[in-house]
């Protein structure tokens, strides 16, 4: 039976969000089985380009809103928007991205046409014509299968890097609807926006470099003589520590993720915190120093595809995930290792 | 003002989680306030020290959830109320976010609703959002800074991509992230205050909830994830210079660089 899949876009300051195009190729994938409809949907003020892009990705259709009032991404008029779309256009499964947006956005249309939804979803699978789902629970210590059997639409949001992103074609053809549709006057403003600092993201980076409480256990270095507080030199320390760690991420366009360990002794801000309470990563390769593996900080990014771990603790609990391990003192190998892949990957 | 924070309790994240008879457990690992929600109580009594009014802490969930509702009681909140009815029991989150603003909307008159992120058992992160939803209250998601400003308030948000400064007015959910602040740990007479206090339970009925709840979403299976079988290939060597060329030739010889 012929389905219908609605894809929502995501984006943010005029650019679609990568995760987006991997929600069109899970699409695709679907659809393989289906014989249905690919239409994705862009919300926003003057998204025409977006919407191009999501036929490149592979939409067949594209329902296009535009207007002013939904320039800034605000959950509320883009929900009563999205939940809109899907009660006209009689969709049988949307998927989304699980950025932050659009998580939240697609929780409260699963509230107004009161369906299942099934966030941080890993894979999709047609069985007895209905889509089922993984998705880790407890960080990733289990994997549930979640069945919405009688929903309409069925909602799932899906995880970063889990599903196939397709290649634009730039030939792709498809229709671009403009949607008309009414939405309310919304209550909250943005007035502020700031970009993180963290240059690249955690969520989408191919490759991690990840430092650990035992950044900050160089003893060959000494902190400056006006550091007379002893955390404080510790945090020196780590900060130096942690500037190997940016080294070597640069030369591998990394993102830098941290340990709870880390993050709560004030070494880095908390946006680096990679486990259960902080951000999960699923990259090609993950780099962990100074990190020995605590079960909280494994469920975060036990998903990637290659670990290295470097730690000069034998038995740390890392080395029983990692592919390849190094016992030593991450002050000297991280040096020589940006050094060596600097020069190797002509950087 | 009305300040409610909702809560769940949630195995602790140490614990080691395995599958018996098809259900998640935990063995002996202690049951905890979900970490998330720490910061969804302490910002809610913080704001009740900046500006006065009442702390009620609301839960969905067994009655062992009495003990998560006890420490937020301890913490400092000032009432404590649980929602436990046989109906809830396979309830999900659009069941939870509907029987919540049930309560909240029981309670009456409330200014501000707390969240924590997401819970650490199964990890949705969307009963904020959903709860608003219910609501018809703005839902001002992953705040980490609020300052209020006579019925109106401005939430510095943790997005993806950076910091983003939102205005809404009251009433409205938030969820907070880490960063919001630094959770008390309860004082020796907080711990006595909450050991003697009575936590009422609501029943479906009583948040004007009743007939047959049939959950949209069922997990039919639950599997441990495989364990990976490749032995840990560690690289050594005589120098720091010759490990990181070790290191660096097999990342690229496996392509993974």
């Amino acid at each position: 039976m012929a389905k219908s899949i609605l894809v929502y876009v995501d984006h943010f300051d005029g650019k679609a969000l990568p995760a987006s195009w991997e929600a069109l190729g899970a699409a695709q994938q679907l659809n393989q089985k289906f014989a249905g409809e690919i239409t994705a949907v862009v919300v926003g003020h003057q998204k025409r380009e977006i919407a191009e892009q999501a036929i490149a990705h592979g939409a067949q259709r594209v329902f296009l809103v535009d207007k002013e009032g939904l320039n800034h991404f605000r959950p509320e008029p883009y929900a009563s928007v999205l939940s809109q779309i899907l009660r006209d256009s009689e969709a049988d499964i949307f998927l989304s991205p699980n950025t932050g947006r659009a998580r939240e956005l697609a929780a409260m249309v699963a509230v107004d046409l009161e369906t299942g939804l099934s966030p941080d979803v890993i894979q999709l699978v047609l069985e007895d014509g209905v889509v089922s789902a993984t998705r880790p629970i407890y960080a990733g210590k289990l994997f549930v299968k979640v069945r919405c059997a009688d929903c309409t639409p069925q909602m799932f949001t899906l995880r970063g890097r889990a599903f196939p992103k397709q290649e634009p074609a730039p030939d792709a053809e498809g229709k671009i609807e403009l949607v008309e549709v009414a939405f309310p006057e919304p209550v909250t403003h943005v007035i502020g926006y700031k970009e993180s600092e963290s240059g690249v993201s955690l969520s989408d980076a191919a490759v991690v470099v990840s430092g650990g409480r035992g950044v900050s256990n160089n003893p060959k270095l000494i902190a400056p003589q006006d550091i007379t507080d002893e955390k404080e030199k510790e945090i020196w320390r780590a900060q130096q520590g942690f500037k190997l760690i940016q080294d070597l991420a640069r030369v591998l366009d990394a993102a830098v993720g941290a340990s709870r360990a880390a993050v709560d002794a004030g070494y880095v801000p908390y946006a680096h915190q990679v486990g259960q309470t902080g951000k999960v990563v699923s990259p090609d390769l993950y780099i962990a120093c100074g990190i020995s593996g605590a079960i909280q900080h494994l469920a975060g990014m036990r998903t990637a595809k290659t670990i290295v771990a470097i730690n000069k603790d034998v038995n740390a609990p890392i080395f029983k995930l990692a592919r390849f391990g190094v016992v030593g003192d991450l002050f000297e190998i991280l040096p020589e290792l940006t050094e060596v892949l600097r020069s190797k990957l002509g950087k | 003002m009305n300040i409610v924070v909702c809560v769940k309790q949630t195995p602790d994240t140490a614990a080691t989680i395995s599958i018996e008879e098809g259900k998640a457990t935990w063995g002996d690992a202690p049951l905890v306030l979900n970490p998330w929600d720490e910061y969804a109580v302490e910002q809610a009594i913080l704001t009740r020290e900046e500006l006065g009014g009442k702390v009620t802490a609301l839960s969905l969930g067994p009655e062992e959830a009495r003990e998560a509702l006890k420490l937020a009681l301890a913490m400092g909140c000032d009432e404590a109320i649980l929602i436990n009815d046989p109906l809830f029991e396979s309830a999900d989150t659009l069941i939870v976010s509907r029987a919540l603003a049930a309560g909240i909307m029981k309670l009456g008159e409330v200014e501000l609703v707390f969240f924590g992120r997401a819970s650490v058992d199964s990890d949705s992160g969307v009963l904020g959002s959903q709860t608003a939803r219910r609501l018809g209250w703005p839902s001002i998601s992953w705040a980490a800074a609020i300052s209020h400003h006579e019925g109106a308030i401005e939430v510095e948000r943790m997005i993806d991509e950076g910091r983003q400064v939102v205005r809404s007015s009251l009433p409205a959910v938030i969820s907070v992230v880490k960063e919001i602040n630094e959770p008390r740990y309860p004082s020796f007479m907080g711990i006595r205050k909450a050991s003697k206090a009575e936590i009422p339970t609501w029943s479906a009925e009583s948040i004007g909830i009743d007939g047959s709840l049939s959950p949209a979403v069922t997990w039919p299976e639950m599997f441990a994830p495989q364990v990976k079988s490749a032995e840990c290939e560690f690289i050594a060597g005589q120098s720091a210079q010759e490990i990181a060329e070790g290191l660096a030739d097999r990342l690229i010889a496996e392509k993974v660089i």
